[in-house]
């Protein structure tokens, strides 16, 4: 028993190790000016792509239902967080101010998971994948028209351009499909750390999700992947379970969307579009359905890969898209993968023969 | 007045719907994957057809055949290239991401080849509109002929499955893929004939949708085709008449909504009611209830 705790613990830990491994390798090749500024403008977004994609590995590797929607969450955690950056910034310093922020992007993108999660894990498969998407697209649509202000007769909502009328001395935030702007000008201060704090989330998003995982709790959300019924008649209440997963998960997008929208000085809710959730299940299956590393170093890879096939200029979405379908055959199709174990014998051969005698 | 001809815009963009909602409705039926790539190939059909017409100057008629063709061997060809070898894979995840990247690099093999400006697209159906009520009602020749062809095609696809030996092969795949190969179906021949006729119905889609809306980038089928996915999953997917069904009632309601609530509330609204229709129904309107055994 001890053996297998200890075991756990030390996989907890090597994972957190590369992410401040390579937080560190990062950090000594920018102060020695061995970064382009390229490279240096990627490190936020790569944080951002690797809690989004830890986060949905949750419910589509451990809790087994497939997402399309996770944008959608990333989208309610960037606006409201940015709102509330905007709102008050005159009343707080930067770090608390930032700290809330993310608070109040996790709990807004919680909320929404569990008001979304509680139809929509009713339903199955495939029909799950449509509704998340649907409910991502439908959010993303409703932000577009909102228009948000604050004057001295406090906050305004609007859902036209026309209808948005603040008291002189008002402050505009959300302008509808222009978005909010000026979100990064208000962490001028603390904008420097950004990739710290980045990597921080990513280790706190690390945490939350291996312990959830490993916990009884991850265990009885494990069942009812494997197995509903089994799981259903062993007493264990299949829909709290997945509707914890998919909570955790929307609010670790949320977090993720904090993180996006801070780093940002115009936010426009045209980025989170079903586009951004399918690349983000992409990092996962690539990475590996249930392995939290792997989503993490397949984000930082695949995030990264189009930026620096920018050599190729036109190209390099095209020997993205084929890197993508060359990796999935050679990862999942049957005939590759028992290539693969043959090959693996052949160089174990020798040995393996030998234990055998 | 205005509210039968937003009827009738409705139920035209419905017809286009449609018709891509059958080509993945009977892909999932029988090969049970969500064809992410459907959508970019109406796009590659559209751009057959610019192409034969402005540099090959070749006749419409001509220029249709040829991407009906095109499209049928591309179908055939990416079933064959990314699906087949995942076809047995331990997850459906898989499949659904290479179609995902089958879907991006048709998307940027066509921003290579055409660049990513709007091209207009030619007129290649000349049908002459149709005035009623004195002229207080004029039906455009697209309108029509769109839902001509999408009878047209529905009625001979029911035919095709319901009354022929290929279809009631493909019957037999959908319902169980061992028993029909032990029943000697050619379950890899019928899966391709399933692809290639859900890709010869996307060049027609392309066609009709190009000539309603006359603008076209390498990005014009994602949409329509996420919107047919809805349709499909709206008639219950899998379903021949639910796609027909769900196809006309979304482009319907997006007309709807787009005339009397808000043109940028419109795809919000489409998808709320698929959301309301799958919680009271959840297969979709056509679909079956399949049970569960222990």
């Amino acid at each position: 028993m001890k053996n297998k705790m200890n075991k756990t613990t030390k996989n907890n830990f090597i994972t957190y190790g590369i992410v401040i491994l390579l937080f560190a390798v990062v950090q000594t090749l920018s102060s020695t000016g061995n970064l382009s500024r390229l490279l240096t403008g990627l490190l936020v977004p790569l944080c951002v792509y690797t809690i989004a994609a830890v986060s949905l590995n949750l419910v589509v590797g451990f809790s087994g239902e497939l997402s399309l929607g996770h944008a959608g969450f990333m989208c309610v955690g960037a606006y409201s967080s940015a709102l509330f950056s905007h709102m008050t910034a005159d009343a707080l310093p930067s770090v608390p101010r930032f700290i809330l922020a993310i608070l109040v992007g996790a709990v807004v993108a919680g909320v929404f998971g569990v008001l979304i999660g509680i139809p929509v894990l009713r339903l199955r498969g495939d029909y799950l994948a449509i509704v998340t998407l649907a409910f991502g697209e439908i959010i993303k649509n409703l932000i577009n028209i909102l228009y948000v202000g604050v004057d001295e007769n406090g906050i305004h909502v609007a859902t036209t351009s026309a209808g948005f009328k603040l008291a002189a001395g008002g402050k505009k935030i959300l302008k509808g499909a222009l978005g909010i702007s000026g979100t990064s000008a208000l962490y001028k201060d603390i904008k420097e750390n950004f990739f710290l704090i980045g990597v921080i989330l990513v280790l706190i998003t690390l945490f939350i999700v291996q312990n959830l995982v490993n916990s009884r709790s991850g265990r009885a959300i494990m069942s009812t992947r494997d197995n509903r019924i089994a799981a259903e008649s062993i007493g264990i209440n299949v829909t709290k379970y997945k509707l914890l997963a998919f909570t955790v998960s929307a609010a670790l997008a949320g977090v993720a969307g904090v993180l996006y929208s801070h780093n940002l000085s115009m936010l426009k809710v045209s980025v989170f579009d079903y586009n951004m959730s399918i690349l983000i299940l992409v990092y996962v299956v690539l990475g590996g359905i249930g392995n939290l590393r792997g989503s993490m170093i397949a984000a930082i890879i695949l995030y990264a890969l189009p930026e620096l096939l920018r050599g190729f200029a036109n190209y390099r979405m095209l020997i993205y898209a084929v890197v993508l379908i060359v990796m999935m055959l050679f990862n999942w199709a049957p005939a590759a993968r028992n290539w693969r174990s043959r090959m693996v014998e052949k160089f174990k051969g020798g040995k393996m023969n030998k234990e055998a005698a | 007045m205005s509210f039968i001809s937003y009827l009738k815009d409705g139920i035209s963009l419905g017809s286009i719907y449609a018709i891509i909602a059958l080509g993945y409705t009977m892909v999932y039926g029988i090969a049970k994957m969500l064809n992410f790539a459907h959508g970019d190939v109406i796009m590659v059909g559209a751009f057959v057809i610019l192409t034969a017409i402005t540099k090959g100057g070749m006749s419409p008629v001509l220029a249709v055949l040829i991407s009906i063709v095109f499209c049928t061997v591309l179908g055939i060809v990416i079933e064959k290239v990314a699906y087949r070898p995942l076809r047995k894979a331990s997850s459906n995840l898989a499949v659904l991401i290479t179609a995902i990247g089958v879907s991006y690099l048709l998307q940027n093999l066509a921003l290579l080849i055409f660049g990513a400006d709007a091209k207009s697209f030619v007129t290649v159906i000349d049908v002459p509109s149709l005035s009623l009520f004195g002229g207080a009602l004029v039906i455009k020749g697209i309108t029509i002929v769109t839902i001509v062809v999408s009878v047209i095609i529905m009625a001979a696809l029911t035919f095709f499955v319901r009354k022929t030996k290929p279809g009631r092969a493909m019957q037999a795949v959908s319902e169980d893929r061992d028993a029909a190969q032990l029943m000697g179906v050619n379950v890899n021949a019928t899966i391709s004939l399933t692809f290639a006729i859900g890709s010869g119905l996307a060049a027609i889609a392309g066609l009709l949708l190009c000539s309603a809306y006359p603008t076209l980038t390498p990005y014009t089928g994602a949409m329509p085709g996420i919107k047919a996915f809805v349709a499909a999953v709206f008639g219950g997917i899998g379903s021949i008449p639910g796609a027909m069904v769900g196809g006309i009632l979304l482009g319907v309601i997006e007309i709807f909504g787009k005339a009397y609530i808000s043109s940028q509330v419109a795809d919000a609204i489409v998808f709320a009611v698929l959301i309301i229709v799958l919680l009271v129904k959840p297969t979709g309107l056509f679909g079956k209830n399949i049970q569960e055994k222990v």
